[in-house]
């Protein structure tokens, strides 16, 4: 008798997990306007993506043409590929010391060794670089995808040291 | 009653023996019915591919195809077209006449399948008495089709897929014959136009009570099994052994498998729809007058197609609901489950038959 409640306990089990997951299914197959899948070429205009999406590395700057990267090479030594590599200059503090003192020159970034991890975003202590949108990458000559990420001109924004 | 299909056809029978003898009239109307199943079985065909990857899509969240054609229409045909233009290759080591005969064999068994079903009121290939029976002793010549496919292209995944088809096959027909002889019971004949002639007053679903439902049940979970589909894709079982039985073929040989596949499919789901859901009969309930004439409008083979239709889009919607067995499991599911709950539910369907308790 034991035996047999739990054969009948076993079968009206499973098949209550069985229509579960049909329900689910179920629901999908009824629901056919919540679909997320982007149409891309066609809807390229109109493209919406994830806020967490992973295009490529940007140095963020503000409208004075300033960024907040002070060159501590977090990223460099974070990036798993040795896809950044930052090169220092000198600069002359004139307004407040008057001293010299290390600043960076170059943020090169060598898109085509990018795998979008973002550990250096994660390392970054200022918060200078982010993940941009932009995915359309491919060009006809690789040295394109070396890119400098800093602006000509560009400074270190006040007060992030 | 309308759209009774007897009235053309002993038209096109006497217009056939006014200008030629029986004999020729015998051969020129089996050459019309091999027509007809022929163009069946490739709309069929056409169609399934289509429904089966849309439903698959929307039933994962996708959007499935939707380039070729008006909303992806044409995938199947640009897929046909894509197999005959495929190189029909045979492995060296295979058993060139039945590696080259297994397609043919699997193919003519779903034809001969198609026989006995009634499609609508005088729409039916052949009237056997024992319609039923005639069915599952031919559905189960298939395995041997897909056990020749598996020794000859002398490869071990074939071998091991048709070996594992064999087993769910033929413990697999053990419980669909059970469930298909609660109806049997029921209806007191082997013959499929008798079975809907007596499904006028309800369908057996509802006038059987629970065991008809139970029978309905395991019909649907054995016949899944027998068409190897998943969630009892273990001939095939991509995921273990490359394609199963059907790994060495290629182009329209391979075709001829999947055709055979999806045929099998309507034909189950057919019986399914004749048997328990009143195959071309319509719709009626009790006293409603009113309702129960509005659908006497409706033509038989919309009823029987929109109802074997309705059948096969719930075996779809197993296959992408559902894991795969493994092949202990799927025997246990058989042998433990399903056998003696369908035995046990013959002996009830018996008893209700005896006591007149069905209506």
């Amino acid at each position: 008798m034991k035996f047999l409640i739990e054969y009948i306990g076993t079968v009206l089990k499973s098949i209550s997990s069985l229509w579960s997951g049909m329900r689910l299914t179920g629901y999908y197959f009824t629901h056919p306007k919540e679909i997320h899948t982007q149409q891309y070429p066609d809807n390229r205009a109109t493209l919406t993506l994830g806020e967490r999406f992973r295009g490529e590395v940007v140095l963020t700057h503000d409208e004075n043409n300033e960024h907040k990267c002070t060159g501590c090479t977090s990223c460099e030594l974070a990036c798993p590929n040795g896809t950044i590599k930052i090169v220092y200059k000198n600069v002359v503090d004139e307004e407040e010391t008057g001293k010299k003192k290390k600043a960076i020159d170059e943020f090169v970034y060598h898109l085509g060794m990018c795998t979008f991890c973002n550990l250096c975003i994660i390392a970054c202590p200022t918060d200078a670089i982010k993940m941009s949108h932009d995915f359309e990458h491919s060009t006809f000559d690789r040295k394109s995808l070396t890119k400098i990420l800093n602006k000509p001109g560009s400074k270190l924004m006040k007060g992030v040291e | 009653m309308f759209y009774d299909f007897s009235i053309l056809t002993s038209k096109i029978h006497s217009w056939l023996l006014a200008h030629c003898d029986s004999g020729w009239t015998t051969l020129l109307e089996m050459v019309i019915v091999g027509l007809c199943v022929i163009t069946l079985f490739v709309v069929l065909g056409l169609i399934f591919v289509y429904m089966e990857r849309k439903v698959a899509a929307f039933m994962q969240f996708r959007l499935g195809p939707n380039r070729v054609g008006p909303k992806g229409t044409l995938q199947a045909v640009a897929d046909t077209v894509k197999l005959l233009m495929k190189e029909g290759f045979t492995p060296q080591a295979a058993d060139m006449f039945l590696f080259n005969l297994a397609p043919f064999i699997v193919l003519s068994v779903s034809m001969l399948a198609l026989a006995p079903l009634p499609f609508a009121k005088g729409l039916q290939i052949y009237d056997i008495n024992i319609g039923v029976f005639y069915l599952s002793a031919v559905s189960s010549i298939s395995v041997i089709g897909i056990l020749i496919a598996g020794w000859a292209s002398n490869n071990k995944y074939s071998l091991l897929g048709a070996m594992r088809s064999g087993a769910q096959i033929v413990s697999y027909e053990l419980s669909a014959g059970l469930s298909v002889i609660a109806i049997v019971a029921f209806t007191g004949s082997m013959s499929l136009s008798d079975i809907v002639e007596s499904q006028r007053t309800g369908w057996w679903i509802f006038k059987g009570h629970i065991p008809a439902v139970i029978a309905f049940v395991i019909f649907i979970i054995a016949g899944t099994a027998e068409l190897n589909r998943a969630p009892f894709d273990m001939a095939e079982a991509e995921s273990e052994l490359t394609g199963g039985f059907h790994t060495e073929y290629t182009g329209m040989r391979f075709a001829m498998f999947f055709l055979a596949e999806y045929v099998n499919m309507f034909v189950v789901c057919a019986i399914g729809a004749t048997l328990f859901l009143g195959g071309w009969m319509p719709l009626h309930f009790g006293n409603l007058e009113g309702f129960n004439h509005i659908m006497d409008y409706v033509p038989p083979f919309v009823w029987f197609f929109g109802k074997t239709f309705f059948l096969v889009w719930v075996i779809m919607w197993f296959r992408w609901t559902f894991p795969r067995l493994r092949i202990d499991q799927l025997l246990t599911l058989e042998w433990k489950y399903l056998m003696p709950i369908s035995l046990v539910n013959m002996i009830i369907v018996a008893f209700v038959v005896i006591m007149k308790w069905h209506f």
